[in-house]
């Protein structure tokens, strides 16, 4: 068997360049090989996400919309700051049956939250369901239990304040898991706020 | 050593959680539950395989001086590709264990076992080690996650055993080092009385 390279130069950057340029072509093929999928598998999470918080419905119209309140925007964490929201408009035939809000809130204990929520065009919660969070296993996680967000549905929030009640308000929050409970409503009322302004629009 | 030894090692005598005490900072992090130990064990033992026998089988053409260098790039590229298979076909597993698959790339067991082990010996032999290192990370994760996840929620593998919560420190950080520093003590406790 041939000797184990010496140290030299010549030596180290060859087997350096065959390495890299090695491993980065191996790099390449599984990127584009894995890139369909993976998108593939997003937008049908997502489209999941919206049957499961709309009434039936027929076609889906999205739209982009800018946040007002920039409250949030961390000046430290550019790239997380989003200012828009992106809505889904369910139609079925020309009638609008629902309106689905994919909404966040920054106010949670890891991380920011992504929610899905599903309105009827009078503003009332249909459903709502968590797409991604990263909060305390078997304390805020508990945001996707029934027990929690079942009593979001059929409220209409001009008339169910959308925050915990130790602040106030009409939710229940979950059990030692107040900021997990405060991050959800502030992601709720951010989509209903959303909502009822272009509700508004329609109406003119 | 013959090839049966060599996969055991890892598994038993040299584990490298419960013995070699190394990679703590996925096995504390991820083992929130058995399924996410499971996983991540086996996304690790993946990354050892396939770098242990590259490394293996590369030996001769890496010079001494650039080794470190040459095995890292090899160990991230086959994380980053681990990365993306899961992203694609494994997404809800993927969504869990998120932060924990790119620091494989720093998990000291798969330098570690490169640096000591495959740099030395031949591809067969590496390729056993990667397996039986490999598995027994997979081992201590999940029996790790077990633990926890009964004392913690109450249930086994994600189903409830009893409606009631558990002892939720053990979910938590906390938990993490209080469950292995037991286990340890466990561990130690029968080796020493085997000895005896």
């Amino acid at each position: 068997m041939a000797e184990k390279l010496a140290s030299s130069f010549k030596n180290i950057l060859f087997s350096l360049l065959l390495i890299t340029a090695v491993t980065a072509g191996i790099l390449g093929v599984v990127y584009k090989y894995t890139q369909q999928p993976i998108e593939q598998k997003k937008s049908e999470k997502k489209e999941k996400a919206i049957k499961e918080v709309l009434p039936s419905y027929d076609n889906i119209v999205e739209e982009k919309l800018a946040i007002a309140s920039v409250a949030e925007k961390n000046i430290f964490k550019k790239e997380m700051a989003a200012d828009s929201m992106t809505i889904y408009k369910a139609y079925k035939g020309e009638e609008l049956v629902g309106i689905a809000a994919e909404t966040f809130s920054d106010k949670g204990f890891g991380g920011r939250i992504f929610l899905m929520a599903g309105f009827l065009p009078d503003g009332t919660i249909y459903k709502i369901n968590v797409l991604s969070h990263s909060e305390t296993p078997g304390l805020g996680s508990k945001m996707t239990d029934p027990g929690f967000y079942q009593q979001f549905e059929n409220k209409n929030p001009q008339n169910f304040k959308l925050t915990v009640k130790k602040d106030g308000g009409d939710v229940d929050a979950i059990t030692a898991a107040t900021i997990s409970s405060r991050a959800y409503c502030d992601a709720v009322d951010k989509a209903y706020n959303i909502i009822s302004n272009i509700g508004g629009q329609n109406n003119e | 050593m013959n090839r049966g030894k060599i996969f055991t090692n890892g598994l038993f005598k040299e584990n490298p959680t419960f013995v070699l005490l190394l990679g703590m900072c996925p096995t504390l992090g991820v083992t929130t539950s058995a399924i996410n130990g499971l996983g991540m064990g086996l996304a690790t033992t993946f990354v050892l395989l396939l770098s242990n026998i590259t490394i293996s089988s590369l030996k001769k053409l890496i010079p001494d001086t650039v080794r470190i260098p040459a095995f890292i790039v090899l160990i991230a590229s086959f994380v980053t590709v681990v990365d993306l298979l899961m992203q694609a076909y494994l997404p809800d597993l993927h969504a869990k264990l998120g932060l924990f698959i790119p620091l494989i790339v720093v998990n000291c067991i798969v330098l570690g076992r490169a640096e000591a082990f495959a740099s030395k010996h031949g591809l067969l032999d590496s390729a056993l080690d990667g397996l039986g290192m490999g598995f027994g990370f997979t081992l201590s994760l999940t029996v790790l996650g077990m633990v926890r996840e009964f004392l913690g929620a109450l249930s086994f593998f994600g189903h409830p055993i009893a409606p009631a919560d558990g002892a939720l420190v053990f979910v938590l950080a906390p938990g993490a080092f209080l469950a292995l520093g037991f286990l340890l003590a466990i561990i130690n406790t029968i080796k020493k009385k085997k000895q005896a």
